[in-house]
């Protein structure tokens, strides 16, 4: 198997993989990173989201061979101290249930954001539609992607 | 409610025992599940019970700080947070004192340390404030020992006992002294007014972590040396394995070893010593086993599998057929009947007959089912995501062979259960290959994985119908017709049973291959809808207000003595009126169209406003308002997220929750042709609880069955259009091209 050398949250990462593994299972698995979730390896359901230089991408459907040079943040790297706009709204609203499908919603918002930081509610609920949370968190979602808005303008 | 009523006497002290910790401070065990079962009589000696023999802990420091053992698993229904809550409320500790941890199962004596059936916190209610309670009662007795005055003189409030002449200790400076104590038999419960952290808002204990993405749940959790298996299972219900080649798997890298398992559970199961086969297949199962979970996933892609037929591979049209038959066969069993219906449907003045179809629905965990095994000679080590740890240890012991008290599980976080983590099959996989391969292992699902093998919720169909005379409901008939099982214990007895002087129940089933289990709210999910909506009918057949139908059906039901009835028609009334007043009942502005739905299950009233707008000629629900009578709210956050989730969760499915079978097979593998609601399709939800003094109850389920009624009677509003059939998107796309 290869070698590979990824910049993951700013740091130079090397590990050993084949070409065609997902960068969800190499984060998982090779890394020891966990906040980046399994939920259907067929880039539906959101929750294994991750930034490729800024750009939310679902990290399921991303071969490690293709990720040479790439800037990658995932869950652990968004934030110094957990402490991301969109991390503090997710606690001062209290948005999860199981709490699973969380940091893939949090991920597509930041992406999201930074394109769009002053989305009206229907912005927020188009961007936000292709993560599923099956507990349907959703109002709480919703209402905190616009208060990480308010917070970060 | 008068103090002396909150006075209670610790005859059950068996289950509390104190002691000191070594680093200084006081450990509180308590045996929570036997507490919770009425008349247990203690299976040890009192006096020689360990630490061991409790499943739930206090742990006070020197410093004053509290850590709760939280003893029930968490699947997102807020245990973890709420039932801390109440221990710290009765031992009066501030809330940013308490520090929560996942305890683990106890495998000995205990009866309840699950969660389903929304029944964690009504069941534990008492106990958990005794517990506290008692606590308390103990760090004041040592506090009064210290000062040399009499405890009753003696009061202590957030976390500092004051004595009479105002002089007060913390409750870390008297730990110690507490630990040697006798636990008090008699102790004093708060008043409802006197709570400070029930009813106020507490965040998920675990809300820095989930955020952060640190490690919680069972997917994340690793050993060092452990090896990942991926199981390739028949891909029909009705198949079993003949034979396979590994040839390409083996070749895959990362994969280090392919085998079978299926000899132990079939083992036990034909054993027959017990009926816990729950969900276990006879079939062996092939096994890819990888240094990594992509290497197990691809090597079980590899797997050329040949598979033979055991029994008939079923299909949706079978089941329809079946259904449908015994519905129109008068062979079911009753399961209630008051006066004579008979009699009352040929002296109508009209009858009126509608049907209701739901079809089969998958789990649809956002966290796949997975598990941690460890199997050696000394211990059985089994980590993960279940909603039922007792369960799982008993039954692994057995086909294991070995004593109960060698297995240990650990419960993590669960990514959702709804049921399906009720059942241990994903378990006893993990046990099976750990057990024959001598090293850690985890089984990991796919998503397709979990839907081809889930434990569903069966098809239903019911029939209800209804005789009118002279403007009046006389007579009632529920039939239901379910694969494999049927509605169970009371759901017979619930809305509107009591309220109809002919009324009968009667179910009968289907005995099918697929396999099926609890799902939210089992058995009333779909029932609620369908009772709910064919009530919209008879409001309209009767013209009367549909709220006011209801209202009136419910004054037959106050001075019930049939025990059986077990919700109330006062608090269903005020929680009805309550959602009509907040929902704005009658007053939509033109454009919105309201659908009204209420029912009673998991010892909740829950009542529903649907608003329902079209856009371009197709139904979008808007908005929903829910009331609710769960008793006394003890995390109203919690509490609130519980029914948002519940009804949207209910409304998703009623729309879109479809899966049918041909030759055995689910139809849907994965998210890209299975439908769950997504953000942009929710409507916004408000919740808003009947303020009462009343014992609490569950929430995990009870908003769940009005919501789909609610909806479906919204849309007959807006288009005229009655839905007897779910998902709601079949029926409508007709409409909406027609």
């Amino acid at each position: 198997m290869p070698n590979y050398t990824l910049k993951i949250n700013g740091k130079s990462v090397s590990f050993i993989a084949d070409a065609d593994t997902p960068l969800l299972w190499v984060l998982r698995d090779e890394l020891d990173m966990v906040g980046t979730k399994f939920g259907c390896g067929i880039a539906q359901c959101g929750a294994c989201t991750v930034h490729v230089d800024g750009t939310a991408m679902r990290s399921c459907q991303l071969q490690v061979s293709t990720l040479e040079n790439e800037e990658i943040t995932t869950i652990e790297g968004l934030s110094a101290e957990g402490n991301h706009p969109l991390q503090e709204a997710w606690k001062e609203v209290d948005v999860p249930q199981c709490g699973y499908c969380q940091t893939g919603q949090i991920m597509t918002a930041a992406s999201f954001l930074k394109e769009n930081p002053n989305p009206s509610k229907e912005e927020i609920r188009e961007a936000m539609q292709g993560n599923i949370c099956r507990c349907a968190a959703y109002n709480r979602i919703e209402k905190a992607v616009a208060l990480a808005a308010d917070k970060m303008s | 409610m008068s103090t002396q009523e909150n006075k209670v006497t610790f005859s059950r002290r068996n289950f509390l025992r104190a002691s000191a910790l070594a680093s200084g401070g006081i450990m509180i065990g308590f045996n929570l599940f036997t507490a919770c079962k009425p008349n247990v009589k203690p299976s040890v000696d009192v006096e020689n019970l360990n630490f061991n023999d409790f499943n739930a802990f206090i742990k006070i420091s020197k410093e004053g700080y509290v850590t709760i053992y939280s003893p029930n698993p968490e699947i997102g229904q807020g245990v973890k947070t709420s039932m801390p809550m109440i221990i710290a409320e009765e031992l009066d500790v501030d809330w940013d004192k308490v520090h929560v941890v996942q305890a683990p199962l106890d495998t000995k004596n205990y009866t309840r340390q699950l969660a389903g059936g929304s029944g964690s916190i009504r069941v534990s209610w008492p106990v958990l404030r005794q517990t506290g309670a008692t606590a308390k009662q103990m760090l004041i007795n040592a506090a009064a020992v210290k000062w040399g005055v009499d405890a009753a003189t003696c009061s202590a409030s957030k976390g500092i006992i004051t004595n009479e002449k105002g002089e007060t200790l913390g409750y870390g400076e008297v730990v110690n002294e507490a630990a040697t104590l006798e636990v008090p038999e008699d102790v004093t419960l708060k008043k409802p007014s006197e709570f400070s952290i029930i009813g106020k808002s507490a965040t998920n204990v675990d809300l820095e972590k989930i955020v952060t993405g640190e490690p919680l749940f069972g997917l994340d959790y690793k050993e060092e040396g452990m090896l990942y298996a991926s199981v390739v299972r028949p891909p029909s219900f009705g198949q079993e394995l003949e034979s396979y080649d590994a040839t390409e798997a083996k070749k895959i890298s990362g994969v280090v070893d392919v085998i079978t398992i299926g000899e132990k559970a079939r083992n036990f199961i034909e054993s027959g010593k017990t009926n816990w086969t729950f969900k276990l297949t006879k079939t062996d199962k092939v096994v890819v086993l990888a240094k990594n979970t992509w290497g197990a996933i691809k090597g079980a892609k590899a797997i050329k599998a040949t598979w033979k037929d055991n029994s008939e591979l079923e299909d949706t049209k079978l089941h329809d057929e079946k259904l449908t038959s015994l519905l129109e066969a008068n062979d079911l069993d009753v399961r209630r009947e008051d006066g004579n219906v008979k009699k009352a449907f040929k002296e109508a003045d009209k009858v009126i007959e509608r049907t209701y179809h739901s079809p089969f629905l998958p789990h649809n965990c956002m966290e796949p089912m997975n598990f941690f095994a460890n199997v050696t000679s000394e211990k059985v080590h089994l980590v993960g995501p279940t909603q039922t740890p007792e369960f799982v240890a008993r039954v692994a012991a057995e086909i294991i062979g070995c004593d109960l008290e060698q297995v240990h599980v650990e419960m993590t976080r669960m990514g959702g259960g709804f049921g399906r983590r009720l059942y241990g099959d994903f378990v006893y996989e993990a046990l099976e290959i750990s057990d024959k391969i001598k090293k850690p292992v985890k089984m990991v699902s796919t998503r397709e994985d979990d839907v081809i093998s889930g434990t569903y919720r069966p098809a239903i169909k019911y029939r209800i119908a209804a005789s009118i005379k002279e403007g009046k409901i006389t007579g009632y008939h529920l039939k239901e017709a379910a694969i494999n099982d049927n509605m169970y214990g009371l759901v017979p007895h619930f809305f509107p049973a009591g309220c109809i002087p002919n009324y009968k129940v009667s179910t009968g089933n289907y005995k099918s291959n697929i396999s099926t289990g609890a799902w939210r709210a089992p058995y009333t999910n779909f029932l609620g809808y369908a009772e709910q909506c064919f009530f919209d009918e008879l409001a309209q057949e009767l013209e009367i207000d549909p709220v006011q139908l209801r209202l009136n059906l419910l004054e037959n039901v106050k001075d019930t003595k049939d025990e059986k009835i077990q919700y109330s028609g006062k608090r269903m009334q005020d929680t009805i009126r309550l959602a009509a007043e907040k929902g704005g009942w009658g007053k939509a502005k033109e454009g919105v169209y309201q659908g009204f739905s209420a029912y009673y299950s998991h010892n909740t009233h829950v009542a529903e406003v649907a608003e329902v707008e079209l856009k371009e000629g197709v139904p979008v629900v808007t908005k929903v308002v829910a009331a609710v009578d769960c008793g006394i709210v003890v995390n109203p956050t919690g509490a609130k997220n519980q029914v948002v989730g519940g009804v949207i969760d209910g409304i998703g499915h009623a729309m879109y929750g479809n899966l049918t079978f041909n030759e055995g097979k689910p139809s849907s593998r994965n998210f890209d042709n299975y439908r769950l609601i997504r953000i942009n399709e929710t409507p916004k939800v408000e919740v808003h609880f009947v303020e009462n003094e009343i014992a609490p109850t569950g929430l995990g389920e009870p908003g769940l069955p009005p919501a789909g009624g609610a909806v479906a009677n919204a849309i007959h509003k807006a288009l005229g259009k009655r839905l007897y059939k779910q998902p709601f998107i079949e029926e409508l796309k007709s409409n909406i091209q027609g």
